[in-house]
């Protein structure tokens, strides 16, 4: 009979079946989450079983390296640079592809490829594209002239060497995220177009309204909870992403010109030992992250209330 | 301007303008086909043309890639972490979002808002603690270091997808199979399970991708090649110093991205509502 009124008592099967959810989160998202606050207020490393709380020293310690002021800065200009344009093409290519076309379907997959490939295989292409000796960017160039050979416009050299020299490595960098993102942005920003009614629109362009006054007036700020999920997801995954500059600079070059936090941290934390010192590293990501979470409720509690 | 110029240009604007944004997302895809079926000898001559063949293609790219490399173990490892997550996660996921969808009233959706935003908190935070706690678990170098920690980053998302996926069926379907005599649970798996299973698809495929995506718990946990799973496989094992197995590594990269990307691109506009959704 007991196994019986569970299945029909309402106010204990509800817990019943959370449970395992809410245990998996505490234990495997919630402790971590924790720890990596105490690691950071401590002197843990991987050879060292004695645990000291050591206070604000590790943070003191890092914010004298250059390697974590470049990785903070590095992470920031990264993911606004990013957003900023997968915001702005994003919504061009959602624009376009409101339209009809035949092969929409080939079109859709083609153009979602980036985001649909798992990010370090389709970073391997890019490494090739920014090849120090056989990039195919730069025979394109030699080929036009613009590159190798005297008087040419980028240099005599045969190469740019896109991935050894700070500048154009942090644009390769920024280039490989704003590929991948952009089809994602694409995508939720068209869905909130399809959301907008058609009438409000073509009201405005009988009454007049060219298309920058309904793009700016009217189709904006209706996105606009939509364009905030775009940011908020974009700036997500590039602001803790590691793996397009792991696989493409490690961080180089020289020493650090792209390191971002997670790949710093990976390197003092799982590479160095060093627990503490990466923890502290990557407790850095908190603060943006709290303010996506708050973004999120807010999203969520407008969408509530209208 | 005459009606038919002006669609004319309008057509054309669209054609161009998408072919641009095609070339910039495949373009890295079609290099990758192209030179998995290239020499090592054509490869290493940069005058040869990138984009196109310079001497006969060859399978001898794919012949290392798949007798001479461990990259079908990488392949096989990614499956199998998949499925396993796979499982974990339906098996936890599909009874909390019945719950926070039908039987926690008004609170269910804070506290599935709850579960959502622990999406947030992401690898990159959490790795160097977990990297202690699978130590202390004994379980580097395992798959089941995997098999343990992917679930911290399915279940948030997929609990959240289900959870719509339940709330969209209409409650009074339930409720009729209850009079007719079912318990709640009952009614639960013979009739709203079964109106689910594109709901259910969706949440599989985009486990396995997750998964398929995941890299650095797979780097920070696992240095034994064998065991490498597909992401850190490839860009470890296939590139060793300064010598790169050109052919092998973008053959490598494309086979296993489009079975991914096949099924990603079926299942993204229910992804994507989902992302949406807590933008209301």
């Amino acid at each position: 009979m007991n196994a019986r009124s569970l299945r029909d008592r309402d106010e204990l099967l509800a817990p019943a079946l959370l449970l395992p959810v809410i245990l998996y989160i505490l234990l495997l998202v919630g402790f971590p989450f924790l720890m990596s606050f105490v690691y950071s207020l401590s002197n843990v490393t991987v050879g060292n079983p004695d645990f000291r709380i050591v206070g604000l020293r590790n943070f003191l310690e890092i914010f004298q390296e250059q390697a974590f002021r470049t990785s903070l800065a590095n992470t920031f200009i990264f993911t606004f640079v990013s957003i900023a344009v997968v915001v702005v093409f994003g919504h061009i290519l959602a624009e376009l592809l409101r339209r009809e076309f035949r092969g929409k379907w080939l079109v859709r997959f083609l153009l979602l490829l980036p985001w649909t490939t798992p990010i370090a295989l389709g970073t391997i292409g890019f490494l090739w594209f920014f090849d120090s000796l056989y990039s195919p960017l730069d025979w394109l160039l030699r080929q036009l002239g613009l590159l190798g050979g005297a008087g040419a416009l980028l240099g005599p050299r045969s190469n740019l060497y896109w991935l050894g020299r700070p500048g154009l490595a942090m644009f390769a960098v920024i280039t490989v995220h704003v590929w991948r993102l952009l089809p994602l942005a694409a995508i939720i920003l068209l869905a909130g177009m399809n959301g907008i009614p058609k009438e409000i629109e073509e009201n405005a362009k009988v009454d007049g309204a060219g298309y920058f006054r309904r793009l700016f007036e009217i189709v904006l700020p209706l996105l606009f909870p939509v364009i905030g999920v775009a940011v908020l997801f974009a700036t997500f995954f590039t602001f803790t992403d590691m793996t397009v500059v792991w696989v493409l600079t490690k961080g180089g070059p020289p020493a650090n010109a792209t390191q971002v936090l997670a790949s710093l941290a990976f390197l003092s934390g799982i590479e160095g030992g060093d627990l503490a010192k990466g923890a502290a590293q990557a407790t850095f990501f908190f603060p943006v992250l709290a303010g996506l979470a708050a973004l999120v409720l807010r999203l969520v509690r407008k969408a509530v209330v209208t | 301007m005459r009606p038919r110029l002006k669609k004319l240009l309008a057509r054309s604007g669209l054609y161009g303008g998408l072919s641009l944004f095609i070339l910039f997302s495949a373009l890295p895809f079609y290099i990758m086909l192209i030179t998995m079926f290239k020499s090592t000898h054509e490869l290493l001559n940069p005058q040869n043309n990138p984009f196109l063949f310079a001497e006969p293609p060859t399978l001898a790219n794919l012949e290392y890639l798949f007798s001479g490399s461990l990259y079908p173990s990488f392949l096989l490892n990614t499956l199998l972490v998949g499925i396993a997550v796979v499982i974990i996660t339906l098996l936890v996921a599909v009874p909390a979002a019945y719950s926070l969808a039908r039987l926690a009233g008004s609170w269910g959706q804070y506290l599935g808002i709850g579960i959502f935003l622990t999406y947030l908190v992401p690898p990159t935070l959490l790795f160097i603690p977990m990297a202690r706690i699978v130590s202390l678990l004994g379980l580097q170098n395992s798959l089941w270091a995997l098999i343990l920690t992917y679930p911290t980053f399915t279940l948030p998302f997929c609990t959240w997808l289900l959870m719509g996926f339940f709330m969209a069926t209409p409650r009074e379907i339930e409720e009729q199979a209850m009079i007719d005599g079912c318990s709640r649970l009952g009614a639960f798996l013979r009739v709203l399970l079964p109106l689910s299973v594109p709901g259910l698809v969706t949440v599989v495929v985009f486990a396995f991708s997750l998964v398929a995506n995941e890299y650095i718990y797979a780097l920070a946990f696992i240095q034994d090649s064998a065991s490498k799973t597909i992401g850190i496989g490839v860009t470890t094992e296939l590139i060793r110093g300064d010598v790169f197995y050109w052919g092998a590594l973008m053959g490598g990269a494309l086979l296993a991205s489009i079975p991914v990307a096949l099924l990603y691109t079926a299942f993204l506009d229910r992804i994507v509502a989902g992302l949406a959704r807590s933008g209301g």
